[in-house]
């Protein structure tokens, strides 16, 4: 989604008082935004600790600010910068974080970023996924907040048209149970779904914002006893999307049935390969999500 | 406002500061008395009101709340909620409701790369204020710290000066034994920002240093201190952490009192 970012950055945020950091990436994406910005872009070399900081002060000044590197790099190098310096002065920043999940592949595990979402989330800042590349727009329309923006791949089946924008959507109809995926699993779990006839599979649904505050009421409508609720995300259990989940149907006392999760394992085999080969280590793949709900019938 | 009568006022700020750590048995007594003056120089005979202050080395709050309280800025009523159940100044500033505080500081390394993004708005938007940020010398064994002064110098922000207490103690001994280094000087000077040496008891050697500011590189000035001056546990690195008992409280005001008269 890096090519979809910087289109929405020129179109709609090249403002005076826009800064756009990164930590040294970019390379065949960022271009046209750095020649567009001018003096607004900032490269800030290999030193997340400090492009946070830089971001902060500018965000202190009035600035609104996004900050772009390789996911890992931007949440984990400088996590107490994101704490101190933007989370405790509730800075409009955007970090961005390229590449959640497993997208790195065979990169290796140092690339990889599996517990950003919760981590970001425990700082209080705005959780993003975006499913789809239509979403990117919609969703940067505006932050005053510390914002957390994690950028994968568009996997929506093909000849689909994503539908408009909302933190949750439902993407098919279903009468046994609801799953929810988180991003772009959405896609990998409508493609994986839809040839199954409505009685034999759960509805699906997609999470593009980590805040149960937003579900809404269709989604909560949908819950049953008698179904399992199935939730999906290439992140950790700790802290993750059926964590959140579970504690708003909790606190909502709202029926539901057992839950089923497929979530990053880390790596169980001590193997490493593509995105796609640690999808299938978790079961995060459409065989392993097809397999999950045909194994209820 | 003349050197004697600054001196005079800075006197009177030490007095207070010896009676914030006091009244409060709080720590942290040796890195604030070694940056006060600094403090004050730069608030009093420096400062613009749209300059910009952090402070890295947030151990040093205190030092800062008196130098806040000098200008008027903090009632001698709110400093005495100084680190006691309930305040808006805890013993690591917090950055929230504090006059001129911008952020909340206490962890080491992070005050440069603020002060740096602050600086680089106002170059962006060609304001004329200047950014200041103290330190301690211990802080710079954060890489933080040298990430933000290459891109200081790289962004060629001559509205910036960093300010650094060198009383040479760190948390568990002195800055020689743990990372052999009692001078931060020439490792600085390498990286291509305009470093300025002076006494950080002297208050004409400060004002000197940071009047000698460059115009197209960052600024930093090393402060030669002594942790805890002029207290019982002057140069020891028990100043970074006890707190004062009367007898010892005495012992201080007697030793400022006697070396203001000198």
């Amino acid at each position: 989604m890096r090519r979809e970012l910087a289109k929405e950055i020129l179109a709609n945020w090249n403002l005076p008082d826009v800064f756009f950091l990164t930590g040294d990436l970019g390379f065949m994406a960022l271009e046209e935004v750095k020649s567009t910005l001018g003096t607004r872009f900032v490269n800030t070399g290999v030193a997340e600790q400090n492009m946070v900081g830089i971001a902060a002060g500018l965000a202190r000044e009035g600035h609104k600010v996004f900050a772009y590197s390789i996911a890992p790099f931007c949440y984990a190098r400088p996590f107490e910068q994101i704490r101190n310096d933007i989370c405790m002065a509730n800075l409009p920043i955007c970090l961005i974080g390229n590449g959640g999940g497993y997208a790195y592949g065979a990169m290796g595990p140092t690339h990889h970023a599996l517990e950003d979402c919760a981590a970001m989330s425990a700082l209080g800042m705005r959780v993003l996924v975006p499913a789809f590349n239509e979403d990117l727009g919609p969703m940067l329309s505006s932050f005053t907040a510390p914002t957390y923006l994690r950028l994968g791949y568009d996997d929506r089946p093909p000849k689909t048209a994503a539908p408009a924008y909302a933190p949750w959507r439902q993407l098919l109809t279903g009468s046994r149970g609801v799953l929810t995926a988180l991003g772009p699993l959405g896609g990998v779990a409508w493609g994986a779904l839809q040839d199954l006839p409505e009685e034999s599979r759960p509805s699906v649904w997609v999470a593009s914002e980590l805040c149960t505050q937003l579900i809404p009421a269709d989604f909560y409508d949908q819950l049953s006893e008698n179904h399992p609720l199935y939730v999906i995300e290439e992140h950790v259990a700790a802290g993750g999307l059926a964590m959140h989940l579970a504690y708003a149907i909790s606190q909502n006392k709202l029926p539901c049935g057992p839950l089923r999760h497929h979530y990053a394992l880390g790596y169980p085999s001590g193997r490493y390969g593509s995105q796609s080969f640690h999808r299938a280590e978790c079961g995060l793949d459409a065989i392993g999500i097809r397999q999950m709900i045909l194994a209820e019938l | 406002m003349d050197i004697k009568g600054f001196d005079d006022l800075f006197a009177k700020a030490r007095m207070r500061l010896l009676q914030l750590h006091y009244d409060s048995q709080t720590g942290h007594l040796g890195g604030n008395l070694s940056c006060l003056q600094a403090l004050m120089v730069v608030h009093h005979l420096t400062m613009k009101p749209e300059d910009r202050f952090i402070l890295s080395k947030g151990h040093a709050a205190g030092a800062l709340y008196i130098t806040l309280w000098s200008l008027g800025k903090i009632s001698d009523q709110e400093l005495r909620t100084y680190g006691a159940e309930g305040t808006s100044f805890p013993v690591h500033p917090s950055g929230n409701g504090i006059p001129g505080l911008l952020f909340a500081t206490g962890s080491l390394g992070h005050g440069p790369s603020l002060a740096a993004g602050l600086a680089l708005s106002a170059k962006q938007r060609t304001q004329p204020h200047h950014v200041y940020c103290v330190c301690s010398d211990g802080e710079w064994q954060e890489g933080s710290c040298w990430e933000a002064l290459i891109f200081a110098v790289h962004q060629k922000l001559d509205n910036l000066t960093i300010i650094i207490d060198q009383n040479g103690l760190q948390g568990f001994g002195s800055t020689q034994e743990v990372i052999s280094c009692s001078d931060l000087t020439p490792r600085l000077i390498p990286f291509g920002a305009n470093v300025q040496k002076g006494s950080g008891h002297n208050s004409a050697s400060i004002l000197n240093a940071l009047s000698q500011k460059s115009t197209d590189r960052p600024n930093i000035i090393v402060l030669n201190t002594v942790k805890g001056k002029g207290t019982h546990f002057e140069g020891k690195i028990e100043s970074h952490y006890l707190p004062i008992n009367e007898e010892q409280y005495d012992f201080a005001q007697v030793s400022h009192t006697h070396e203001q008269v000198k």
